[in-house]
């Protein structure tokens, strides 16, 4: 089948490809590159994307996609099908699963239930056994079976001593240790600590419980000349300390969720569980250093951080209810909405930090848009203005707190794997 | 003139008028409580359920003899959090309890926030009976009624609150509400025990218990909670009682008058000792008594308001 996509801009910051012209695939390869001749009209489908932008499929490196354990709440096909809705031709989904991914028979599972769909997802396997932070996981045969990356994620590796092991043990095979920064002395809290802690009367988490971790990561990862990346910074310390890190030549990276550069502690004053994250909504001011970061190439991507939660257990009471909130849907929307519609990130950088930058940390290459590559595109329009509607999202969970939010920047149609997303529907091309 | 809400979540908010119609209203119920024959029909054929989800049975206690003074018809629902986690929700609980056609709830728990939560479930009147470290207003609201009671007036007046101020909700609505009335407020701990960016709500701190003694006209004591992880906190309660214990021996080094509440129950010879508990310039008692009459007040002024 021959499907031709016309009238958008394709865009690759990787290949230099910043062009208006059209592409045909063919049996999920791109055949053509350039513009068309009459003759290529024959048996052909077109698709007319004005006013878009076409680019390397975006990619999510910080999803929780609750399959095995938690089925009710997503599984790894909801949680795909919510990846392709909101943009994304690739994921790679948390260990914190029920059983942890800490064997190779569920990072094979993971892999096999992910085979037939659009999305590609790449689990990432747990750093200790169980994730107890009591001894590294089967880090070698992991890796193996296909995981990319490794992570206690929902804690930090316990120990110092544990995570050099970490360091060590993955640098034989090139691998990146994912870290969660949160001191667990201070964990039992619910909301930043600050004034608005205080006047709500709820158990506050100090900003310092992710700067302590942040920082001890760094001072190990240069010691052992480890591979460290950050999940979901958030505190103006600690992208401070990755600035630092960065130029004194250690390997670390970051990543940022939407939330945390969109929404301040100021929205927990409605009690709302759905404002209530791991790690928590920060101040004005860290909302400031997220962007700052990801402007000066300090964080280098946006992750979603996508964690499904039942409503039953969000509507627990405040300090009972579970951290952290869905976004596979609402990412690309947020990203263009709030950086580069506010001119903070240019559509280069946009591209960058969703679909670049991921896979590099990941050591998966960028798809590329050229004649005989498989086709592994995003279609997005910049200028869509759209209401978030949680009844339409394709995730099994509606914990989102932008519901009813306007936003401008929408997905169009994805394209992996022979299959495209296109008005709401999976289509074999 | 009625209420600006018909909750009460917090005295975060609530106006000085309805501060004072509150402090007036409850000086007529006070009246009441002095009479042979305590009972007045106000609230006769309203249903009022005390959902408590923590112990606390004098806070219970209080407002069940309120809804019977004013002739409403009372139902406890005493449980604790963890049954409600394991089988039924919290709001299956609540969803149970509003089926039964009930006017007003007066909640306790452990979680901030369930107070406001419940107003978005509820068609009842929410009336806030503690929730988490956030407010207990008709605490403060009782403590404000004894003040004003002993001293003639709240405006001006420098009242200090002494304890564990971050794992207080009595010390939150005393600072809101008695702000709000022109009060000098203060808190007087261990700077462990001293919230984050406390200052920013206006309130002056002190360390030094002796001098929050001489800068202040009214001590309001609070309970140490020994079983809320205190020893992070302090190193014991033999150094807490030393260094921050109000004692007679305190109080006389500045040879003045200066009014003690404690909103109970005491720990004797810790945040207090006894001679101070008992001794002239205290109004512990008459806070038990007050209360009683705040809680008619408000269960009065909410259950009457629509
Ligand atoms: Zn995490």
């Amino acid at each position: 089948m021959n499907i031709i996509i016309k009238g958008t801009t394709i865009l690759n910051p990787e290949q230099n490809i910043n062009e208006k012209t059209d592409l045909i695939i063919s049996d999920g390869v791109i055949s053509k590159f350039g513009n068309l001749a009459e003759s290529d009209y024959k048996n052909a489908k077109v698709y007319e994307f004005n006013n878009s932008y076409c680019v390397p499929g975006l990619f999510d490196m910080h999803v929780h996609l609750r399959e095995p354990g938690r089925e009710d709440e997503e599984t790894i096909i909801t949680g795909s099908d919510s990846a392709a809705a909101g943009g994304f031709t690739g994921v790679a989904c948390m260990p914190n699963t029920n059983p942890a991914i800490d064997t190779a028979e569920v990072v094979k599972f993971i892999k096999e239930k992910s085979q037939q769909h659009l999305v590609e997802v790449f689990p990432i396997a747990a750093a200790t056994q169980e994730r107890k932070g009591e001894g590294l996981s089967p880090m070698i045969e992991l890796f193996e079976a296909g995981a990319i990356g490794f992570s206690d994620d929902g804690n930090a590796i316990k120990s110092a001593s544990l995570l050099r092991n970490a360091f060590e043990y993955v640098k034989m095979f090139d691998s990146v240790i994912i870290e969660h920064c949160e001191d667990e002395s201070f964990a039992d809290g619910a909301m930043n600590e600050g004034i608005i802690s205080t006047s709500l009367g709820l158990p506050p988490i100090p900003s310092i419980a992710e700067d302590i971790i942040v920082m001890r990561d760094i001072i190990t990862a240069e010691y052992s000349n480890g591979k460290i990346h950050i999940a979901h910074i958030s505190s103006k310390n600690a992208i401070e300390l990755v600035r630092q890190a960065k130029k004194k030549g250690i390997n670390i990276t970051a990543e940022a969720t939407p939330h945390h550069f969109t929404l301040t502690e100021e929205s927990l004053k409605s009690y709302d569980t759905n404002y209530k994250m791991n790690p928590p909504l920060r101040t004005k001011e860290d909302v400031d250093a997220v962007i700052e970061g990801l402007k000066d190439g300090t964080i280098d991507c946006i992750a979603s951080d996508h964690a499904p939660h039942s409503i039953e257990e969000k509507e627990y009471e405040f300090i009972y209810a579970p951290n952290g909130i869905i976004g596979l849907e609402t990412t690309l929307g947020l990203t263009l909405t709030e950086l580069y519609h506010k001119k903070h990130l240019n559509i280069v950088q946009i591209i960058e930090k969703l679909s670049i930058n991921p896979r590099k940390i990941l050591k998966i290459p960028t798809p590329q848009i050229k004649e005989g590559e498989k086709a592994n595109l995003t279609i997005f329009d910049p200028n869509s203005i759209w209401t978030v509607d949680i009844s339409k999202f394709k995730s099994k969970c509606k914990n989102s707190p932008f519901n009813n939010k306007l936003l401008t920047g929408k997905m169009l149609a994805v394209i992996n794997k022979n299959k495209m997303l296109f008005e709401d529907k999976f289509i074999h091309i | 003139m009625p209420l600006a809400s018909r909750h009460l979540l917090g005295l975060y908010g609530t106006n000085r008028e309805d501060i004072e119609l509150i402090l007036d209203t409850a000086r007529t119920f006070r009246e009441v409580l002095e009479r042979p024959i305590k009972k007045v029909p106000t609230l006769q054929g309203k249903t009022v359920v005390n959902l408590f989800f923590e112990a606390s049975t004098r806070t219970r206690i209080s407002f069940e003899l309120a809804q019977k003074r004013l002739s409403a018809d009372t139902i406890n629902f005493t449980t604790s959090t963890s049954s409600t986690k394991k089988g039924e929700t919290f709001k299956d609980t609540v969803r149970n309890i509003e089926a039964m056609k009930v006017d007003m709830i007066v909640v306790r728990h452990e979680s901030a926030g369930v107070p406001l939560f419940l107003t978005r479930i509820s068609n009842a009147n929410i009336i806030n009976a503690g929730d988490g470290t956030h407010e207990h207003p008709t605490q403060a609201l009782l403590d404000m009624y004894s003040i004003k009671e002993k001293l003639g007036k709240l405006e001006g007046l420098r009242i200090c609150i002494v304890g564990d101020i971050a794992h207080s909700r009595v010390a939150l609505s005393n600072i809101y509400g008695l702000t709000t009335m022109g009060a000098n407020v203060s808190v007087c701990g261990p700077s462990t025990m001293i919230p984050h960016s406390l200052e920013r709500l206006g309130v002056k701190i002190f360390t030094d218990v002796d001098k929050a003694i001489q800068e202040n006209d009214v001590l309001n004591v609070l309970r140490i909670q020994l079983e809320r992880k205190a020893g992070d906190r302090i190193p014991s309660l033999r150094e807490y009682r030393n260094y921050f214990g109000v004692t007679t021996e305190r109080l006389e080094k500045f040879n003045k008058e200066i009014l003690i509440l404690h909103p109970g129950p005491i720990n004797r010879g810790i945040e207090i000792s006894s001679e101070v508990a008992d001794g002239p310039f205290q109004v512990i008692l008459d806070q038990v008594t007050n209360g009683v009459a705040i809680r008619m007040a408000v269960l009065y002024l909410l259950g009457t308001k629509n």
